[in-house]
């Protein structure tokens, strides 16, 4: 069970979140083309390595985080709020 | 000839415990384990070997016991695998062999054995093909395999607990304990986990001396001094796993609260010291697995602890040091003892030791073979003397265990001097101390460990041991015809098996483990992995050390799947959500059935026949409907309009306060989520009413794009969905009821249209009356605090309502054609497949999915839409029957049936279904297992098309 922090209540554990996808992720409005689109909702970078998530901290305060970390490694190297 | 000393052992000679194995009675001692007490009793065969049922005794003292699995009752507690070398003996337990068919002693299956050479490596999987290996594989099954599970006696566990610690140190031998006290003393929070019921590891059987007492001695102070230092300590805990960031499960023993008798702790700390020790290796010969051969620190213990005399004759076989100490001891107890030492430079001061003490010496020769059909009759040595014994006790080195430091991704490293692997580079917030980091010497231990507790080597505990070589490696044995050297017990693996593994060019280690099963089973390999390597090397002539290792998997020793589980059954796994009014349904003899996680009545009454009253009382009467699992999501805030005329499909923002409309919501693929009522209490208060299935996914959702794009200050969410219950109460009478109920709320349908929503009260409480259905006909829905739930439905009753359940209402719903989203559409469903064309056409503003509503998929014109489907005939067709269409001989599907029923009121069944092209088809042939239908494809609605329902 990983360790994660949360901007906004502190270490917890990783049972108190929710995975919610790649973090960065731009939504299109609706006049692009439907490559643009497709990409925006399936392609992912599938990071080995370096990676920048979202989570909910579902159990905790509810808030949507940015989490860093290398999914390698599974080192968490920092968090910030989503903005 | 096996007995117990009169004197000496850690056991209470005045507490004799009853036990039975195999049916007959023997006694042991409060402080045996079961091994110590059988091995007293002089019970040679504990049991039969998994594959080719050879007897087998005793050979261990720990957890890598191979051999000694038994199936345990005691009392209310039965465990088909325990181990015999961990558990501590209680009065009344009764014990079996597991893998015997009959007793141990008289195995049925014993001439099992005598078909071995047929029977090699991987001969199943080989022989067994056709007509596929499943047609025979429970029958092997039943042949091979350890204990049974009874379902009848099926224990629940503790729930799990947590604990967080700076400092967690596993295992209380010499290096544990040094650590341990070391960093407690630094002011670090620490906790000490050791598998057995006492602390100190080898010092309780080995003969040492540390800071000038003997090593139970020391022991004993530092039990004291460890506690009055704040060291928190688990006993009979055993490590199972190393995980992420540094957490460490457990599993207790002997838990007093636990049913089973178990409990899974997850520790936390900043560091894992990992003092696991080492596991003594086998020596291979043949015939090693006769009972009576066993590793040689396990026959000290048996003597020192357990005050077992093993047996009158004892060969003693090593390539090492560590076995000398026993030697001298096992013949100080009485047996005659050869010590047989395959290195012909044996230490000259340890010789002159054991001659000294009157053990008879053989060096630079070892054992052989082993004679004996049923057990250790005598063994033969590589220098063709014959040695009369009952006991062969071996060791062939030790193994570091690097298990725990493996789970954390450190990469063990060959140490040819070790004779195995041990630790690599070191691995962050994990230090490895004393023989698991591949050291021997005990004042270097001591001082390593008090180093890695973070005190000083000065004030680390000294011993004057002398470093003395305690491990090589393995010699290999000649193996061939009539020589079967046994590299794994547990799974039967013979040396020659692994040869043809090799000739099957099976070669990489993780080719080998799978073929020949070499390194499986509860023991996990922890005798046999090395000796396995060693043989696998000598076998493909490369080095060990460039072979690398099978990978170290939690758990290290077994758990059962309760203690796993723990609390987490049944409703504390799942747990079921229920509505505030259950006990009022159960009066009404409600039939309960789980509808998506709720509780809910299904029917009223004894049998299914109740539904097609329920749904003639519907459209002829009044009835009265629990529907409290509805989602009641509170959206507020200024900007509440515009987070709900983004998050649904139909636009919500023009919606008027006091109004209620019906809307779709959808993916981000454009795929329909959700449907559901919104009503606006106010300029900046909506509730969202989803489906009860949704709620959670809803309330995420909105959560979701509100952090995403609004200003958090301006809207906010709220999932009250518990805190109320709904009654709905409808059908052609349902406003006469509705106006004794006293909710202060004018019914007049002119002022309090449908689809429109007013603030109540019920019993001075606060209360919200919507018009809405779900049935086609008048309807209202009241929601009042949960709590009251039921006395609004007893108020309903009495002014003439009658009970409604789900399943009467999945019908009377069909039969407007108002879908169930998740049923009645699927993974591809947009809403222009329902017929909500309107805002796709209309809206340009922004809205969950509406890109996708455009792509060239969205506009294929095949797609598959709702329809309602009225079969010829009298029979109702299943749901999922597909619609069929005939292409050159071969069939296609076109769609299939969403919802099927019998309608009550019209007389005839109906059908929901996803058909391509929609009802502009006509009529088409469904197909359900051979039988074949024909019918037409209408509206979804089969009634009251207009809705003049609504308002009768």
């Amino acid at each position: 069970m990983q360790q994660f922090p949360c901007p906004w209540c502190g270490h917890r554990a990783e049972g108190e979140f929710h995975y919610a996808g790649d973090a960065g992720i731009d939504r299109p409005d609706r006049t692009v083309d439907d490559k643009a689109w497709a990409h925006y909702l399936y392609f992912r970078r599938n990071a080995k390595g370096a990676a920048h998530e979202l989570w909910i901290h579902s159990a905790g305060c509810g808030r949507w985080i940015v989490l860093s970390r290398d999914t390698v490694t599974h080192a968490v190297t920092g968090s910030e709020p989503m903005v | 000839m096996r007995q117990r000393l009169a004197h000496g052992g850690a056991i209470d000679r005045d507490k004799p415990l009853r036990f039975t194995f195999d049916d007959t009675a023997y006694e042991g001692f409060a402080g045996d384990t079961i091994a110590s007490a059988l091995l007293a009793n002089g019970v040679g065969i504990v049991g039969r070997s998994f594959k080719y049922h050879r007897p087998r005794g005793i050979y261990t003292a720990g957890p890598e016991e191979p051999n000694a699995i038994l199936d345990l009752r005691h009392g209310a507690r039965h465990d088909p695998n325990a181990r015999a070398t961990l558990e501590p003996l209680a009065d009344g337990m009764a014990l079996r062999s597991i893998h015997a068919s009959g007793t141990a002693e008289n195995d049925r299956l014993a001439f099992v054995d005598r078909l071995a050479r047929f029977i090699p490596s991987a001969f199943y999987y080989k022989t067994f093909m056709w007509p596929s290996w499943t047609a025979y594989e429970h029958r092997i099954r039943a042949l091979a395999g350890l204990g049974r599970v009874d379902p009848a006696t099926r224990m629940d566990s503790a729930a799990h607990r947590y604990a967080e610690a700076e400092v967690c140190v596993v295992g209380a031998g010499p290096s544990g304990l040094a650590t341990a006290l070391a960093a407690a003393r630094q002011g670090q929070r620490v906790l000490l986990v050791e598998e057995q019921r006492e602390l100190g590891g080898s010092l309780r059987h080995r003969t040492t001396v540390i800071d000038g007492v003997s090593g139970a001695e020391w022991v004993a102070r530092y039990e004291i001094a460890l506690q009055a230092a704040g060291v928190q300590t688990l006993r009979r805990s055993t490590a199972l796993g190393l995980y992420d960031h540094n957490v460490l499960t457990v599993v207790q023993k002997d838990v007093p609260t636990s049913p089973n008798g178990e409990r899974i702790w997850l520790v936390r700390a900043n560091r894992i010291i990992v003092a696991t020790g080492a596991i003594e290796r086998p020596l291979l010969f043949a015939n090693n697995d006769r009972p009576g051969v066993m590793l040689a620190d396990a026959a000290l213990v048996y003597l020192r602890r357990y005050a077992v005399k093993l047996g009158e004759r004892v060969v003693v076989a090593t390539n090492n040091d560590s076995a000398y100490e026993i030697a001298i001891a096992l013949r100080h107890a009485g047996s005659d003892v050869q010590l047989v030492d395959s290195r012909g430079n044996a230490d000259p001061a340890l010789s002159a030791e054991a001659r000294s003490a009157g053990v008879a010496m053989s060096t630079g020769t070892m054992v052989e073979a082993v004679v004996g059909s049923r057990v250790v009759e005598a063994v033969m040595l590589s220098n063709g003397q014959r040695v009369a014994a009952d006991v062969v006790a071996h060791s062939g080195g030790w193994t570091p265990s690097v298990h725990l430091y493996c789970h954390a991704k450190g990469r063990p490293q060959w140490d040819d001097a070790v004779g195995s692997y041990r630790p690599g580079a070191a691995v962050a917030g994990v230090d490895v101390v004393g023989a698991a980091a591949g050291l021997w010497d005990l004042d270097t231990i001591l001082r390593h460990a008090a180093e890695a507790g973070g005190g000083s080597s000065e004030a680390a505990p000294r011993s004057d041991s002398k470093v003395r070589q305690w491990t090589a490696p393995t010699p290999l044995p000649a193996t061939g015809p009539g020589k079967r050297v046994w590299v794994d017990l547990q799974n039967d693996v013979t040396a020659d098996d692994i040869g043809l593994a090799v000739r099957e060019n099976f070669s990489a280690v993780e080719h080998l483990k799978r073929y020949t099963t070499v390194g499986m089973g509860t023991d996990q390999g922890k005798t046999s992995n090395v000796n396995a390597l060693a043989v696998l090397a000598a076998g493909t002539s490369r080095k060990i050390a460039d072979l690398g290792t099978t990978t170290f998997r939690p758990p290290i020793v077994p758990v059962s799947m309760a203690t796993i589980a723990g609390s987490e059954r049944g409703e504390l796994q799942a747990p079921i959500r229920r509505l505030p009014a259950e006990n009022t349904h159960r009066g009404e003899r409600a039939y309960f059935r789980d509808y998506g996680g709720v509780l809910r009545p299904a029917w009223y009454g004894a049998d299914a026949d109740a539904i097609a009253a329920e749904c003639i009382a519907a459209r002829t009467n009044a009835v009265v409907f629990d529907a409290s699992s509805l989602g009641k999501i509170d959206v507020i805030g200024p900007q509440a309009a515009a987070l709900l005329n983004f998050v649904y499909y139909t636009p919500m923002s023009s919606l008027a306060v006091g109004r209620a409309r019906y809307g779709l919501t959808l993916s981000e693929a454009g795929i329909v989520a959700d449907d559901g009522v919104v009503l606006r209490l106010g300029p900046a208060h909506f509730v969202v009413s989803c489906s009860s299935s949704h709620v959670a996914s809803m309330a995420a959702a909105l959560e979701a794009w509100r952090q995403d794009r609004f200003d958090l200050a301006q809207v906010f969410v709220h999932d009250a969905t518990a805190h109320w219950a709904t009654i709905a109460i409808s059908g052609p009478k349902a406003k006469g009821i509705v106006s004794g109920l006293g909710l202060g709320v004018a019914l007049d349908d002119a002022k309090f249209p449908h689809m429109s929503v007013r603030d109540a009260s019920f019993g001075g409480r606060p209360a919200r009356v919507a018009r809405v259905s779900f049935t086609g006909e008048r309807g209202y829905e009241i929601s009042i605090p949960a709590q009251l739930g039921g006395q609004l439905w007893q108020r309903a009753r009495e002014a003439g309502a009658i009970p409604l359940g789900i399943e009467a209402l999945g019908a009377l719903r069909a039969e407007k054609g108002y879908l169930y989203v998740g049923q009645d559409t699927d993974g591809e469903t947009m809403p222009h497949d329902l017929g909500f064309v309107g805002p796709r056409t209309k809206r340009q503003d922004a809205y969950v999915g509406d890109r996708s509503l455009f792509t060239p998929a969205a506009n294929k014109p095949d797609r598959k839409r709702l329809v309602g489907i009225l079969v010829e005939g009298e029979a109702s067709i299943p749901i999922g029957a597909h619609a069929i269409e005939h292409i050159a001989g071969r069939k296609r599907s076109l769609g299939y049936v969403t919802s099927s029923y019998q309608s009550a009121h019209l007389g005839h069944p109906i059908a929901l279904g996803l058909i391509e092209g929609g009802m502009e088809r006509g009529t088409v042939e469904i197909e359900h297992l051979g039988q074949s239908y024909r019918a037409r494809l209408v509206s979804p609605c089969f009634l009251d098309p207009k809705g003049e329902r609504l308002n009768a």
